[in-house]
């Protein structure tokens, strides 16, 4: 029954990619439904003027389009539902599908970790689907076709849907190849730009080269067991050496579709020129399946966690969380922010399950579970409000036809709804108390707090410095989201664009955002709901439980004891309320008081502030960009144009800044050129003579003829 | 009882947070030979602005307008969770020191983004600077009170303090380190001298009061009480956890009077230095303020490393 409602999902998105196709062929079904009623002329007419109306030439494309995001929604709704009850029924569902070699039939199993990231995927469809409709109709049918995006859609989240419920490495691997090829064609979309044609080949390129090394890693598991199916894996008893290999190939592949520093780079590149709602799903969600993965191949698979993995998880997602949030602060593209933002929250989810590794191995496999715990509360959390952000940021894309921030300014009188959910968005991600995101944060500080009880000195004193470089990255996302939210919808409006725009005028654009920044608040106040959740695939997985200190009830966190840490959000929420009202009805008690009187902000007597006085994007990050000089390839420029006698009047100043990934000089820049190098290498030997050609096939043979016999 | 006790608590640290900052004014007057304003004027300058009409700017949003609510109920929950003259209160459970953290920045988040709301450059610049000075602050914080958190295995406040009560007189290297840290840090966040002067107007070392600018009224008034509120805080933090004698340990009057006197007289010695501090030391340039932090960090995690390797019984 669960897993039916599994593939029901699956089946309904990859329906609502197929419906997709229908947009040009209105003509076929036109004739079709004609002939069908010629045959059943009994027929009744309501339904008759149902069909005919909705193939009206008008109508017909809003209808699709409606059509295939209520079926992605539906597919959405199953998938949640599919999570939920494998969660709460703590059950391990395993089928075998005919599909597949004749040797190896697809087998599915659809256990806690693959139902906790189906509510994942679940929730994030869903808000997709109801954002969408409004969002696609701004496009030109003849340059950006609805038939391609909806198909890919479709196709991607079948993918990922696959991916989670795959139980052997081969179809693990058809499923993970078309997520990621149903992604390039969605990056892909808007192929008119050069930029987007290269963003997307990057990320072909890097999604590839990820897939061979989660290739060769289950090639390494399966050196040591008979046969591909997880089952058979999970048998195979690796030296620790082969493990580690194992591992670090795992690691490569899923890591570089996660995007954790330095194989970030396709994410800035590719989330940018997406659609909204596609970035939304890419960010948001396909981050978490490789995610998935690795836990999978780790977890599951390997299950004999060595510590040292832990320690390269922690390292890698600590210069992850803080490379990603510094980038993040200095760019001026709002989804290219987004996007170095969510390699900050990969890195972070990545150094919370470094800390679970360690644990285990150590010998505290409930610290194991409280980081584990903390680790897919975060990546929850992330898919929530990172979703909700780029969907607002499509908003705003589409009421602006801005995405540079300092082109924004003052939408907060204009889109009161949208800078409302974006707010809640921005203090989800800057982890605010009262909001979702702060309590996974609470609980990474937990685990890190506990390096106590390891043996290993230079372990006990490494955690409390990545705590400390959490608290780094947690204070910098709040500055980078007050920029944010400050330069977009505070101030002034900085162009003409923002100083048009107006609320969005299709309501139900609104209400995937707003089911997103509900259940950010309603998650941030009530913890333990999906605590509750993530603990049944802990137990499943490792054994262990977070120990919830139950004494204190369920309104209250309490990891390890009571004694230790406890918070209950709720109770939080009651004072933070008693005491804004108390102080709020007491000011404004006088109603002589009461009004406020409005009048020009200070100007220092010169007398009209313009919105090119405000701050802008550079302006803000500046002393960060200072501090951390380091971090960046920092071109700054200032060119004056001079004017009058002997040049001697400044007419206008100009400036420039450009910064870029040192990634791309110290890594990416090298392998092109290695590459390259030895492509000419190679070409050397082929000189287009016949006689050498034959020449290489004799030798080759004689030299195959030496080794059999 | 508890309960009471603890509404009691929050209620005195709201109430005495002005005579803090006018005992500190007292004092720094004193020692700059200047004619000092009365031990009350703070409370008569908040009593003034409550009954003034707010002016505000003509393009200020809701964000503006509800900023100061925002900012004094997060500092005043901030300050329920801190332990002023008596342990184990159930405010203190509901909310552990990395939530009282959190309330900072909460009310951070929003004194930044009202300074981003009216679009003129002070606002700006105070926004973007107390961002990024809070952003370095933030984690010498933790690192400080992971320290302490870590010897007391616990962050919960009230049951840390007990943990030191109970050691006694211990000279703990690791707790120097992290109680300088924290002294430094607390100087930072708190605005004074060498990092800001909340008593000038000059336009080019500004941060408070570059973001609060356009704020007059009972907004302005909110917005001094939650800072003056704030220093209160960070004070009764390094007082009771480093000095935590005198605290009340059970709820009998005698010994409630007592923890009150004793913090009392202990923030009255904190205020003296602090002013003597201020009086000592100049202003410092706006980039040389990550060299006093990343010091205070370095303090922070010395302590850390002190703990791990020297006390830690293994």
């Amino acid at each position: 029954m669960i897993l039916l409602l599994a593939y029901c999902a699956v089946l309904l998105s990859f329906v609502s990619g197929l419906l997709a196709l229908l947009m040009n062929q209105r003509h076929a079904l036109l004739a079709l439904c004609q002939t069908c009623f010629k045959k059943f002329p009994g027929s009744r007419n309501q339904c008759r003027a149902f069909v005919f109306g909705n193939l009206d030439e008008q109508r017909f494309p809003v209808f699709l389009r409606q059509a295939v995001f209520v079926i992605l929604g539906l597919s959405g709704l199953f998938a949640v539902l599919a999570g939920l009850s494998v969660l709460v029924s703590k059950d391990v569902i395993t089928d075998q599908i005919g599909l597949g070699l004749p040797w190896l039939p697809w087998h599915v199993r659809f256990d806690g970790l693959s139902g906790f990231f189906f509510l994942i995927i679940g929730i994030a469809v869903g808000a997709v689907s109801l954002y969408g409709p409004g969002y696609v109709s701004g496009y030109q049918e003849s340059r950006h076709p609805f038939a391609v995006l909806g198909l890919f859609t479709g196709l991607f989240v079948a993918g990922m849907l696959l991916v989670l419920l795959a139980d052997d490495a081969f179809m693990f691997m058809i499923a993970w190849e078309l997520m990621s090829v149903a992604s390039y064609f969605l990056v892909a979309f808007q192929h008119e730009n050069a930029a987007n044609r290269r963003a997307a080949f990057l990320y072909l390129l890097m999604a590839e080269v990820g897939a061979l090394a989660i290739i060769l890693g289950f090639g390494v598991l399966a050196s040591f067991a008979d046969g591909f199916t997880f089952d058979a894996l999970r048998e195979s008893h690796l030296s620790a050496t082969w493990a580690s290999i194992a591992f670090g190939l795992a690691l490569l592949g899923f890591g570089m579709k996660a995007g954790i520093v330095p194989v970030h780079v396709w994410l800035p590149e590719a989330h940018p020129v997406a659609p909204s709602h596609i970035s939304a799903l890419m960010s948001g969600v396909m981050l978490k399946v490789a995610l998935y993965g690795l836990i999978r191949f780790s977890f599951d698979l390997l299950a004999d966690i060595q510590w040292q993995w832990g320690v390269v998880l922690l390292i890698l997602g600590t210069v992850s969380a803080l490379g990603g949030i510094l980038y993040a602060m200095v760019q001026a593209n709002l989804k290219r922010l987004l996007a170095y933002s969510s390699v900050e929250n990969i890195g972070i989810i990545f150094m919370v399950l470094g800390l679970a590794m360690i644990f285990m191995d150590n010998g505290h496999p409930q610290l194991a579970a409280l980081g584990f715990l903390a680790a897919l509360f975060h990546a929850f959390n992330h898919a929530l409000f990172k979703n909700l952000l780029f969907l607002g940021a499509g908003i705003l894309h589409h009421q602006t036809h801005e995405l540079n921030i300092d082109m924004m300014g003052g939408l907060i009188k204009k889109m009161p709804q949208t800078s409302l959910l974006f707010l809640i968005g921005c203090m989800s991600i800057s982890s605010l108390p009262l909001f979702n995101g702060f309590v996974s944060e609470w609980l990474a500080f937990q685990t890190a707090l506990q390096a106590d009880v390891l043996d290993n000195g230079v372990l006990r004193s490494l955690i409390p410095v990545a705590a400390a470089a959490l608290a780094l990255t947690a204070a910098l996302a709040a500055a980078c989201f007050v920029k944010v939210f400050g330069l977009i919808f505070l101030g002034q409006s900085r162009s003409q664009h923002s100083e048009k725009a107006r609320e969005v005028a299709d309501k139900t654009m609104l209400a995937g955002p707003m089911l997103l920044a509900a259940l950010c608040f309603l998650i941030g106040i009530f913890p333990g709901l999906v605590i509750n959740l993530i603990n049944s695939v802990s137990e499943q997985l490792l054994g262990q439980t977070m120990p919830n200190d139950s004494a204190l009830g369920w309104l209250w966190l309490a990891p390890v004891s009571a004694q230790q840490a406890s918070y209950s959000p709720a109770l939080v929420l009651i004072g933070a309320l008693i005491a804004g009202c108390v102080s709020f009805w007491y000011l404004r008690r006088d109603p002589v008081l009461k009004t406020m009187r409005r009048a020009a902000p200070w100007d220092c007597g010169f007398g009209g502030l313009t919105p090119r006085m405000q701050y802008s994007s550079n302006a803000f990050s500046m002393p960060i960009r200072r501090i951390f000089a380091k971090v960046w390839l920092i071109d700054e420029r200032i060119d004056k144009d001079m004017q009058g006698a002997m040049d001697q009047d400044v007419a206008a100043v100009h400036y420039h800044i450009d910064i870029q990934d040192h990634s791309w000089p110290l890594l990416y820049q090298p392998i092109g050129h290695g590459i390259n190098t030895l492509a000419k290498q190679v070409g050397r030997i082929q000189t287009g003579n016949i006689r050498t050609y034959l020449g290489y096939s004799f030798v080759t043979l004689v030299l195959m003829l030496w080794v059999i016999s | 009882m508890n309960g009471l006790i603890a509404a009691i608590q929050t209620l005195l640290f709201v109430a005495l947070a002005p005579l803090l900052a006018g005992w500190l004014k007292v004092c720094k007057c004193r020692l700059q030979n200047r004619k000092a304003p009365p031990l009350l004027q703070p409370y008569r300058d908040l009593i003034k602005l409550t009954h003034k009409q707010p002016v505000v700017a003509g393009q200020a949003s809701w964000i503006f307008t509800k900023a100061p609510y925002i900012i004094f109920s997060a500092t005043m929950l901030a300050a329920s969770v801190v332990p002023l003259f008596a342990v184990d209160l159930p405010t203190s459970a509901s909310a552990d020191v990395i939530v009282m953290v959190g309330f900072f920045a909460f009310a951070r988040f929003f004194l930044a983004l009202a300074g981003l709301d009216i679009g003129t450059a002070f606002g700006g610049m105070g926004s973007s600077r107390e961002m990024t000075i809070s952003s370095l602050a933030e984690p010498a914080m933790l690192m400080a009170v992971f320290t302490l958190a870590m010897t007391a295995s616990t962050t919960n406040l009230s049951i840390a303090i007990t943990h030191v009560l109970n050691e006694g007189l211990v000279l703990r290297p690791s707790f120097l380190f992290a109680l300088f840290a924290l002294i430094l840090v607390a100087v930072a966040e708190t605005g004074r001298i060498p990092i800001d002067n909340p008593a000038t107007h000059l336009e080019l070392t500004m941060i408070h009061e570059a973001m609060i600018l356009e704020y007059s009224g009972r907004h302005l008034a909110l917005i001094e009480w939650a800072s003056q509120l704030k220093l209160m805080i960070y004070g009764v933090l390094i007082a009771n956890i480093f000095l935590p004698w005198g605290i009340a340990e059970n709820f009998s009057v005698e010994a409630l009077g007592y923890g009150l006197l004793a913090i009392l007289a202990k923030l009255a010695v904190l205020a003296v230095l602090l002013a003597l501090s201020e009086t000592l030391v100049a202003k410092m340039r706006l980039f040389r303020v990550q060299e006093y932090l990343s010091f205070a960090y370095l303090l922070g995690l010395l302590g850390m490393l002190s703990h791990i390797i020297l006390e830690a019984s293994r």
